[in-house]
């Protein structure tokens, strides 16, 4: 986009449309006896105002950028909002992702009693405003207030059903997880603003930093946002939380929530720092990469498809981080081009991750909603009750597994090509980083394949495991709308990539201040030159399309058509049941038997004279053991130990308040 | 451009057409190496014939799903072996889809395959279709690897341009692609469903793979799958040839040098197919978990080979 159109209230109309998300939270506590209204006329009217956002998104990408100062909050400290390429980028992921994700949530809460879902309402629209402030925050005052309303909301969302006891401890864990990044981010800040007490995002722009305190801020950075994105070790609320919440809002939080991580961290780390250095990128680098294995193979072992899905987010977090590590590591190395290849990357990831992970949310979601089970092991077969849900639910399975013609390809290719442009780095030792880094990525890349297949395999596909799936329904038609979009989305990003590619140009220019050349056409993607590499997913896809249509029409033709239906073959044993397929832990039991290193394996075999044998078998996270459970401890010791101060007596309370009175006045007034 | 596009569909034509005589010069080697009368080398035209003749049976429970899965496999290996240089390197298409999106044709196929297998929910299919992916999530990036290592030499994942650089630069021997090509051999072996990893001359549950998934299909379907099955063990000989004795192969605009391209690939396939019913009869099939261990060594392989293109060759 050459021509920039000058309008400089683009951020005003990206308020408006946080206000009327505002209006809608609070206008649907009005609304406590009258479900139809609330599925029927809120939810759609959220879905619009996201979909109004995005609009909003691409004229931002096509502008320059716009800034007002809001007269709200405490005296002195008005909020600070701006629009520029980057926030409108994440504008169009946020509006675009929760467009389909909000639709769908208007045919999902159907059933929801009216009270419950008209506080769910409210805390949803919350959840998205506060979103939308965040990514449009331009001092630090204003972007923590955002960060808060975020977390806090979603905490209410994911507390949903706190009848519960392990979603009552799946929040608080994610709201002490929340917390303690956002202490951290609350320190950057502080670090940023360099001594002027001016926390607006331009004075840290212009601040003069020294390497030590930049790479103090940039740590603190990567912490606070880390924790937020589900980097590991911060990793572990994920797999709780994202399970436990509605499933729309699940899609939300995996989707969207997780790139306002991503967001904050770009803008840290190339806008608000005006100094970067290599290792940062190194160490981004190497926690992607970790993050990326880590995540993958404990997604390879789950058994509750939503926690699956979770595993999965961290994965795909793992290769965005990456692809911010690398580059980090060509942008300081001043390989400008590929720095804006790899931006490309990681830009086009976190855009096709909200769409298939919110359409994978929202297909888990539906199969909940018709079965009332989340256990893979009770599932199956469900391609005969759904099949809409299921074939929609394919096209994110297929995406997210990085194949052709669909998005999620498209993001790992740039990336893999960025791997292969590398030779010529300044340091030899990152040189031969690369090549390791480039064998995880495509690792971690297959293995998603592996996840993709357990997760569609076993949930619809099959026979039935239990009773549960025989009364499954199919989607309602609200939830199909919101699928369906999704599910193009997905379609329509891996089939133009030359199209987006010149949308998110002004972002990448704006980060890394050179832009991906795309030496191909509208077709065809070619980085760099067309002679190096190219790839065209339309042609791909009609020749794929043409070919199978005349080999069908040819078999047909030549051929016959006819058709007999007949039991499978049972290796001459009919007793054949359902259980005798493979289970959910069965099909994960490789992945755990070559990395079972990484896991804690907990079994409850039963006993071989059992009248009722009952199996448990479960992977546990050894990070959890290692790192949380020994700070949980010590937490614990500590205030036990604080604990022994506390008698209930009024005299004790006493000599405290008096011997501290006596402190301070010997201490202190001095 | 014309010229171009006739010889891409004719290259493509060539593949299919050509790719069952492969499987069938395989199985005479074999036959002859263990002493017993080979069958013609026509054999698996005339199976696949038998095939399409037959009506097609499917389990009562069968989705949509199961019955597109053969169309989309054969597809996929159809263009897998249009943009894999065999006889001419002047291919329209080749642009379309480089070395990296071949192996995501490669891993599309097989996802299908797998589902497929799932679908009828017997204890066979998805017990193949786990092992397949187990073998599939270590061979896909070893494969990456090696293309990775020929496009460091070569500046590109363009697999014309590959083979044009490897074909026409003096001789120098690149102790990376040496790596690269025992890396390569294996994940073949592995991919194709061969000895040692699979052994596609048996239906023992204990050590089927490949057999495993497609069990409950028959007819046409079987056939398809049957005849993307031999596409796919050409277009990985292909692939053999086309990185490590690119020689032969005809170079862009000159038509004069198909005949002897033509003769040069169908010696190179004979060799190729000799050289892998050998190794099939001296190798004994491991088990299944040494699988891993077989692929992780081809990953490691492919690894090293680029680390020493970095040490060695930059």
């Amino acid at each position: 986009m050459t021509e920039t159109m000058t309008s400089p209230d683009l951020v005003q109309w990206a308020w408006a449309g946080v206000l009327y998300w505002l209006i809608l939270a609070f206008g649907a506590l009005l609304l406590q006896k009258r479900r139809g209204l609330l599925t029927r006329l809120v939810f759609p009217l959220g879905a619009l105002g996201a979909l109004f956002i995005a609009g909003v998104g691409v004229a931002g990408l096509m502008s320059s950028a716009s800034a007002i100062i809001l007269p709200i909050g405490l005296p002195d400290l008005p909020f600070h909002l701006r629009l520029d390429a980057l926030s409108a980028f994440f504008l169009v992921l946020l509006g675009g992702a929760a467009f389909g994700v909000t639709l769908y949530a208007s045919g999902y809460f159907r059933d929801m009693p009216a009270g419950p879902l008209a506080v769910l309402a409210l805390w949803y629209h919350l959840f998205l405003a506060g979103m939308v402030t965040v990514i449009l925050a331009d001092d630090a005052y204003a972007f923590m207030v955002a960060w808060e309303v975020m977390a806090l909301s979603s905490y209410f969302l994911v507390t949903t059903d706190h009848d519960k006891p392990e979603i009552r401890r799946a929040g608080f864990l994610y709201l002490l997880i929340a917390h303690v990044g956002a202490v951290s981010l609350l320190l950057t800040f502080g670090v940023l603003q360099g001594g002027h007490g001016d926390y607006t995002f331009n004075t840290m722009r212009h601040a003069e930093m020294t390497p030590y305190w930049a790479s103090v801020a940039y740590l603190l950075a990567l912490f606070g946002f880390g924790a937020k994105a589900g980097l590991v070790p911060m990793h572990v609320w994920l797999p709780e939380a994202h399970p436990a919440a509605p499933s729309p809002v699940s899609a939300l939080m995996s989707g969207v929530m997780l790139k306002t991580a991503i967001y904050g961290l770009l803008r840290v780390t190339f806008d608000l720092l005006n100094l970067q250095i290599g290792w940062w990128g190194t160490l981004a680098l190497a926690l992607g990469l970790l993050t990326a294995l880590y995540g993958v193979i404990f997604a390879a072992v789950q058994s509750d498809m939503k926690r699956l899905l979770a595993w999965s987010s961290i994965e795909n977090i793992g290769v965005i981080l990456a692809a911010f590590g690398l580059t980090l590591i060509f942008y300081t190395d001043g390989k400008g081009a590929l720095a804006a290849l790899t931006m490309t990357a990681l830009l086009y990831h976190a855009v096709n991750h909200a769409f298939f992970k919110g359409l994978l949310f929202t297909g888990a979601g539906s199969v909940l909603h018709a079965t009332g089970e989340r256990n893979m092991d009770k599932l199956g077969g469900l391609m005969r009750y759904m099949p809409w849900t299921a074939w929609l639910t394919l096209i994110g399975a297929l995406a997210i597994a990085g194949l052709p013609p669909l998005n999620g390809f498209i993001s790992e290719w740039l990336l893999l090509q960025a791997f292969l442009l590398t030779p010529g780095l300044n340091q030899p030792y990152l040189n031969m980083v690369i090549p390791v880094a480039a064998a995880s990525v495509a690792l971690a890349a297959a293995l998603a394949a592996y996840v993709m297949v357990k997760f569609f395999g076993v949930v619809f596909l099959g026979n039935s495991r239990s009773k549960v799936v025989e009364h499954a329904h199919e989607a309602s038609w609200r939830e199909r709308l919101g699928m369906l979009w999704l599910a193009a989305g997905c379609v329509l990003l891996g089939l133009f990539p030359a199209q987006v590619i010149s949308w998110i140009e002004p972002v990448v220019r704006q980060l890394t201040g050179q832009i991906l050349v795309n030496d191909g056409n509208w077709l065809m993607l070619a980085p760099v030159n067309a002679e190096r590499a190219s790839y065209a997913p339309l042609v791909f896809f009609a020749v794929v399309l043409v070919t199978l249509l005349l080999v069908f029409i040819w078999v047909r033709r030549v051929y016959h058509g006819r058709i007999r239906r007949a039991d499978p073959w049972d290796c001459g044993y009919p007793e054949q049941d359902a259980r005798m397929q493979d289970s959910a832990e069965g099909f994960g039991q490789p992945i755990r038997q070559i990395f079972v290193s990484f896991m804690r394996v907990e079994r409850d075999t039963p006993d071989p004279f059992s009248r009722n044998p009952q199996y448990h078998g479960a992977s546990l996270d050894k990070l959890w053991f290692i790192i949380y459970e020994p700070i949980a401890k010590l937490a614990g010791w500590l205030s036990s130990q604080a604990g022994r101060l506390q008698h209930g007596r009024i005299q004790w309370y006493l000599i405290y308040s008096f011997a501290t009175l006596i402190f301070l006045l010997v201490f202190v007034t001095r | 451009m014309s010229t171009g596009i006739l010889l891409q569909i004719l290259q493509t034509l060539v593949a299919i057409l050509l790719a069952p005589l492969l499987i069938g010069w395989v199985n005479q080697c074999r036959a002859w190496l263990q002493g017993r009368s080979a069958p013609p080398l026509t054999q698996p035209y005339r199976t696949l014939k038998k095939l399409f003749h037959k009506d097609a049976v499917i389990a009562h429970n069968a989705s949509p799903l199961f019955r597109f899965a053969p169309y989309m496999i054969f597809a996929c290996m159809a263009l897998a072996a249009g943009i894999v240089p065999t006889i001419a390197n002047d291919l329209p298409f080749s642009p379309a889809a480089d070395a990296i999106a071949l192996v995501g044709v490669f891993a599309l196929a097989r996802v299908f395959l797998a589902l497929a297998a799932m679908d009828i929910g017997t204890s066979f299919g998805s017990l193949g279709a786990r092992r397949e992916m187990l073998v599939s999530f270590l061979a896909e990036p070893a494969l990456l690897m090696v293309f990775f290592t020929a496009s460091l030499i070569s500046q590109s994942t363009e697999l014309p341009v590959i083979v044009q650089t490897l074909a026409h630069k003096e001789f120098v021997i690149y102790p990376s692609m040496a790596f690269a090509a025992v890396a390569f051999w294996m994940i073949s072996v592995a991919e194709n469903a061969r000895i040692p990893v699979d052994n596609p001359t048996t239906h023992l549950e204990l050590t089927m793979i490949h057999e495993a998934m497609i069990l409950e299909y028959s007819a046409r379907h079987l056939a398809l799958i049957e005849w993307a099955v031999a596409l796919k063990l050409f277009t990985y000989s292909a692939l053999g040839i086309a990185l490590f004795l690119p020689w032969g192969i005809a170079p862009q605009g000159e038509l004069n040098a198909l005949p002897l391209a033509v003769l040069a690939l169908l010696v190179k396939m004979a060799l190729g197919g000799a050289a892998l019913s050998l190794l099939e009869a001296i190798s004994a099939k491991v088990r299944l978990f040494r699988a891993p261990e077989f692929l992780g060594t081809a990953f490691l392989l492919g690894v090293l080979g680029m680390l020493i293109h970095f040490l060695l060759e930059v």
